[in-house]
């Protein structure tokens, strides 16, 4: 009876104490290693995403140590699983801070995460490096953003339907959580100041298959293009069913801001030839920096896995960091942070800078089309690098937003 | 589960003596208790040794923030013990309850955070301008402490009057719990203006009390502890009583207790309510503790992982509940700590092999096998065939 509650408690005692002698031994006998976080989703609904992020973290990591790691010190990552729980990835930050004692952290993919890990880093005066494309209104100062804000990814596809595809009116399709909701408020007021008239805006749960309701709805309306926030798996089932509705990419274009190639590969590049994304990386992105990457990439995990754009910004997120604290000297967040300032790198997406004024990178945005290898063929991108404006405050049409 | 004992209870009946004079024979009397007691209470004062002076000084803060997790655990894992092991009615949505407790005080600490007259952080999100209506009255930490307990509570209420009345029972009464937590998880998703949507709510503060320091930490941890304490005296002392009695025999013959004149509708609901408002109590903690509530803290999988721990542990014993939640929950944190990407399976042996080999979980094994003793020794040569349960069945009469 109460013998059990008896055992569990000297369980955790006992197994806690076990962990403080590993902690002091490694940081006693240590001395030539630094440790660093990595917490992403390895179980659960995200995993099938985050596990490549990872990936291409502990690739750079170990390109670092081949040269020799960071201030002559070789970096040991510390892996833990946010298992796609948010109190979970607040958990992990934590232990990884004080219990491992990490001089930073990679990690995270939804919003939902970040948010839970934000007040962990801030307490702890820590800094986290997040990998993902996101819907703004955030700039934390222990947060680097190594993906895309909206006006660097959502904003440019608006402009470019509008430009070159001279679409008239969308139709907004979204997973229902933060981050579709929060980038169609966004994409309506932008709507509204650019004369496009947003039809409908539909929303279904994450990892729901269901779409026959939605895709009559957008039928219905008849749009010049979709606008498609969908997460993960419900992209399969989306687009399948809208080619059964006789909406084939050559009749309704469907511009994706969730889609990689990585997405492709589990969609099946045959059901989304021809559709339209939005990021700042493809596989295919030229240049000497891009070409040792997926080289690299595939040589570890395998000839058959794909690159994409959170795999990229997690890689730089991971480089950046080691740039700063070689500039830095020392492994201090705060000076690593004033090191980071204007920082600048060749990455495979291109020359990427670290705005110093709210820790995002600045990206090239880049539209593609999906083919039939299940890559992605730039078909446009922006000139140069944009600034990232996480607030939107260089766009008078957000201000209420 | 007619034929199930109940040791734990029994062994639990202390005396009814004894009304508090100290005089001879007092100590004895209360303290030690009869002989049955003895063990039960050498336990309890070890566990409570352990709690209250060991953890708090050989644990880092951050284990001892885990362990405080855990207790929160136990919390909710009494409340299901009660309305489960006690009650037969299996709540597969307590995560509803949980929900409603921690969304109440996540709500109460943001505006706590903010200061009067400002935005709660989770607005500036959504964008809105002004605070939800019904965001206001949250400003008040009273009424706030009040809605942690009331608001789960009387949802059960109406909820089980609704139910228990049209004689809902059994699997279908499970469902039902485990539809509505998941419709509140599409409610909070849905309303991102008023709830933060799938991001939550994240807080920074307690009433005064400073998240991010160890010493307030420690202070939050001895307020847990206290509650569970509570939490678990209450429930205690509803099993002991004539109502914990009233409660069993509606597990087991709801219709015979119907016909003696009791009605089944209330005592089933002050024992669903009892378990909802702890559930919210637990919601309540588990937010500064946690530092954030989501919706992925209260959707199905979380509510019927709730049950797991309660399953584990032994649902007809308080005490069991709370060992398997501990020891549920420190399993996770080790085991995926320990294998990162692999600690799911491992999770799913333990479970595998608990319900396998100790179905009514650890609190159960000693009755299991008190019961099963004599089919084992049929099998060894010279073996006692006769004795068939009577021991078990003594038990039963507390």
């Amino acid at each position: 009876m109460a013998t059990g509650l008896l055992c569990a408690v000297g369980m955790f005692a006992t197994g806690c104490a076990g962990d403080d002698d590993t902690t002091t031994a490694s940081s006693t006998s240590g001395g030539n290693t630094i440790k660093v976080g990595v917490l992403h989703s390895l179980s659960g609904t995200m995993a099938i995403s985050e596990v490549s992020v990872k990936d291409s973290e502990l690739l750079a990591m170990e390109e670092i140590n081949a040269k020799g790691g960071v201030l002559g010190k070789k970096l040991e990552p510390v892996i833990e699983d946010g298992a796609s729980d948010w109190p979970t990835f607040a958990e992990k930050a934590q232990k990884l801070i004080s219990q491992d004692k990490v001089a930073a952290t990679f990690g995270g993919w939804t919003s939902a995460s970040r948010k839970a890990m934000l007040p962990v880093f801030e307490r702890n005066k820590s800094l986290l490096y997040y990998p993902v494309q996101y819907e703004g209104l955030e700039a934390s100062p222990y947060i680097f953003y190594t993906g895309a804000t909206t006006n660097q990814q959502i904003i440019p596809a608006l402009e470019y339907l509008k430009e070159q595809k001279k679409t008239k009116t969308i139709y907004l399709v979204g997973s229902d959580y933060v981050f579709p909701r929060t980038a169609n408020k966004e994409i309506k007021a932008w709507a509204k100041a650019n004369g496009m008239k947003v039809l409908g805006e539909e929303y279904a749960p994450l990892g729901s298959t269901e779409f026959s309701t939605i895709v009559n709805k957008v039928k219905a309306a008849k749009p010049d293009a979709i606008f498609n926030t969908l997460n993960g798996d419900s992209n399969v089932a989306f687009f399948k069913q809208l080619e059964g509705a006789g909406l084939p990419s050559s009749k309704l274009p469907v511009v994706s801001v969730s889609v990689a190639e990585d997405e492709v590969r589990g969609i099946g590049a045959s059901k989304v030839k021809g559709q339209l994304v939005a990021w700042n990386y493809y596989q295919t992105t030229k240049g000497a920096t891009n070409d040792a990457f997926v080289k690299a990439y595939k040589a570890k995990y395998g000839q058959k896995r794909v690159t994409d754009d959170p795999i990229e910004a997690g890689y730089v997120g991971v480089k950046l960091w080691a740039a700063a604290v070689e500039k830095a000297g020392s492994t201090d967040p705060e000076k690593v942070k004033a090191a980071s300032k204007g920082l600048t790198m060749d990455a495979p997406e291109g020359k990427v800078t670290i705005d110093g004024e709210n820790q995002h990178i600045y990206k090239t945005a880049r539209i593609g089309v999906i083919n039939d290898k299940g890559l992605i063929d730039t078909v446009w991108e922006s000139k140069g690098p944009i600034k990232p404006d996480p607030f939107l405050k260089t766009y008078p049409w957000a201000e209420g937003l | 589960m007619n034929t199930s004992t109940d040791t734990t209870g029994a062994a639990k009946a202390a005396p009814a003596g004894g009304t508090g004079t100290p005089g001879p024979g007092w100590f004895k009397r209360r303290v030690i208790g009869t002989k049955a007691d003895v063990v039960p209470r050498i336990t309890f004062a070890v566990v409570a040794f352990l709690l209250i002076v060991v953890a708090p000084g050989m644990l880092t803060a951050f284990r001892l923030d885990l362990l405080a997790k855990y207790l929160v655990f136990a919390i909710v894992a009494v409340g299901i013990a009660l309305a489960w092991g006690r009650g037969g009615m299996l709540v597969l949505g307590q995560g509803l309850f949980f929900g409603l407790g921690g969304y109440v005080m996540a709500m109460h600490l943001q505006l706590a955070d903010a200061g009067p007259g400002e935005k709660p952080m989770f607005m500036s999100l959504t964008g809105a301008s002004d605070l939800p209506g019904l965001w206001e009255p949250f400003r008040s930490p009273v009424f706030t402490l009040v809605m942690v307990v009331a608001l789960p509570m009387a949802v059960a209420t109406l909820l089980g009057l609704l139910v228990f009345r049209s004689r809902v029972r059994g699997p279908y009464f499970a469902i039902l719990t485990q539809a509505l937590a998941a419709a509140f998880v599409i409610l909070l998703v849905g309303q991102q203006d008023l709830t933060g949507g799938t991001n939550g709510l994240t807080v920074s503060t307690f009433f005064g009390l400073d998240l991010a320091k160890n010493s307030d930490k420690l202070t939050l941890y001895f307020i847990v502890l206290a509650v569970l304490l509570v939490v678990f005296l209450i429930a205690r002392q509803m099993v002991k009583s004539r109502y914990g009695q009233l409660l069993v025999a509606v597990r087991d013959g709801e219709d015979r207790v119907r016909f003696l004149g009791y009605s089944p509708t209330t005592v089933k609901v002050v024992a669903f309510a009892t378990a909802a408002g702890m559930a919210g109590v637990a919601g309540a903690l588990f937010v500064p503790i946690v530092g954030i509530i989501s919706p992925t803290s209260l959707g199905i999988v979380p509510s019927i992982e709730m049950v797991i721990w309660v399953a584990v542990g032994g649902r007809v014993s308080m005490a069991g509940a709370i060992a398997g939640a501990l020891l549920v929950n420190f399993a996770k944190t080790e085991l995926s700590e320990a294998m990162p990407s692999g600690w799911l399976y491992a999770q799913g042996l333990l479970f595998i092999l608990v319900v396998a080999f100790a179905p009514r979980g650890l609190a159960g094994v000693g009755d299991w096998w008190r019961e099963n003793r004599d089919r084992f020794d049929r099998f060894r040569p010279g073996a006692r065939t006769a004795a068939p349960a009577s021991g078990a069945a003594a038990g039963e009469g507390a």
